[in-house]
């Protein structure tokens, strides 16, 4: 496939590989803040490929991972409501809450549904204009347009039957916070490619130059990677910090005007509380004052309150970087994609899950 | 509810709300998808979607420039 195969060429990696090895003088710690690129990361391999001293660790760009039990609750609570149908990814079906999952409240008789897409919610609401469809929507940046679309256009066409349990999240403060924990070890950062799609490269400058380490925007597959990665270890060798972009393809440096001007419309920046990292000021997406009838926090009276993270549960410090996912000791054994403890291992993009499924020994 | 990979838009269709959809393959597997946020993009361009949306357009001059930049920055020569 064009624009995919060129990127794995084995030829171009390898030559990378060796471009790396003859930079690197040092011992660096890099964070890949994605969990799209973790998993790519572990699927080629690439932290393998690495120079010893080289090491990867995974970031918190998981969005179902890092959506807080409370929310997941807030879900089941709206789907035991005989006037509803919830809607939402796929993932979050499976993400065990306090009290099961969401595909449980379905098999209770809550009227639950996968979608792709929260534009898709906008076609249920009208087929079924006697129930309150609602589309509970997850992610950062790059799925925040989506939601704030099927809001926009709910508003335009007076489609009142809809509204969205909006959880989205923003990268740049949780990286902020990630630098300050006392036990950081990250000395640069390889950026989420698809969230500066939307959000350009300008958020990371004041971070880069504040904390004085490189940010390289970097793609997804294994020639970007090791392309960011090459990057990052230039700058960290000369002592240079600032942001790079290696995803001009994709990412322009204003990002993508028309996504930006639609959430300022849509959403207001709020605190927002992350899994296994708790409370991050400014953090999170709500739905700005003007919408706020689609908002099924206020449309539905929940009870749900603050839930505490199961305590068997190691994904705070996984979402951290603290720990790699088989250094936790339910890995593998009372935590499985099958029979999860935690988010981290029941999202096709969690870390947990990627080692699973790629690093498992055996 | 993220792909990591660009799929090509096939064909554009016109919505009654106006709205600008399109049909984008992904190695084969057809999407509808929303091309509202990206104005700019035609059949053949090759589009990064999130979540139902295309959210960036694929620029082919500055991908030809990255791999030719990638090759030289480890001295590599292919054609």
């Amino acid at each position: 496939m064009r624009h995919q195969s060129e990127y794995r060429e084995p030829e171009r990696v390898r030559s990378l590989v060796e471009a790396i090895a003859g930079r690197c003088r040092r011992p660096w710690t890099l964070m890949e803040v994605c969990g799209g690129q973790t998993h790519s990361i572990l699927k080629y391999g690439i932290d393998r490929m690495l120079p010893e001293g080289i090491e990867l660790i995974h970031g918190p760009g998981c969005p179902v991972c890092v959506t807080p039990l409370e929310y997941i609750d807030k879900a089941i609570e709206i789907a035991h409501q005989s006037e509803a149908i919830l809607c939402s990814f796929g993932d979050m079906l499976r993400v065990p809450g306090s009290r099961g999952d969401l595909l449980l409240a379905r098999a209770e008789g809550g009227n639950v549904r996968s979608l792709y897409s929260p534009l898709d919610a906008l076609q249920v609401a009208r087929e079924n204009p006697n129930r309150e469809v609602v589309f509970f929507s997850v992610g950062f940046e790059t799925t925040a347009p989506a939601t704030a679309m099927a809001v926009w256009q709910a508003r335009q066409s007076g489609l009142l039957n809809f509204s969205a349990l909006v959880s989205h999240v923003r990268v740049p403060p949780a990286m902020e916070a990630l630098l300050d924990a006392p036990e950081c070890r990250i000395q640069g950062f390889l950026a989420a490619g698809h969230v500066c799609t939307v959000m350009g490269v300008s958020e990371y400058e004041p971070i880069a130059s504040a904390r004085r380490i490189p940010i390289v925007v970097t793609g997804f597959e294994p020639v970007d990677l090791l392309a960011g990665i090459y990057r990052c270890i230039e700058m960290l060798e000369t002592g240079r910090s600032g942001v790079e972009n290696e995803y001009r393809r994709m990412v322009r440096p204003e990002g993508n005007p028309s996504a930006r001007d639609l959430m300022a419309k849509v959403y207001r920046v709020i605190d927002r509380s992350w899994r296994g990292l708790g409370v991050i000021p400014e953090s999170g997406l709500g739905l700005a004052e003007e919408f706020d009838e689609f908002d099924a926090e206020r449309r539905f009276r929940l009870s749900v309150g603050r839930v505490p993270e199961p305590a068997d549960c190691q994904s705070g410090r996984v979402l951290q970087g603290l720990i790699r996912p088989d250094q936790c000791p339910a890995f593998g054994e009372r935590c499985t994609p099958e029979h999860p403890l935690g988010a981290t291992m029941v999202s096709s993009e969690g870390a947990c899950a990627a080692y699973h499924r790629y690093r498992l020994p055996g | 509810m993220c792909l990591a990979v660009p799929g090509q838009i096939v064909s554009l269709s016109e919505s009654s709300s106006a709205e600008r959809l399109g049909r984008v393959s992904f190695g084969g597997v057809i999407k509808e998808v929303s091309l509202a946020f990206t104005p700019e993009a035609g059949v053949g361009d090759y589009v990064i979607v999130h979540a139902g949306c295309a959210i960036s357009a694929l620029d082919e001059e500055e991908a030809r420039a990255s791999l030719a930049e990638f090759a030289a920055l480890s001295g590599l020569e292919l054609d």
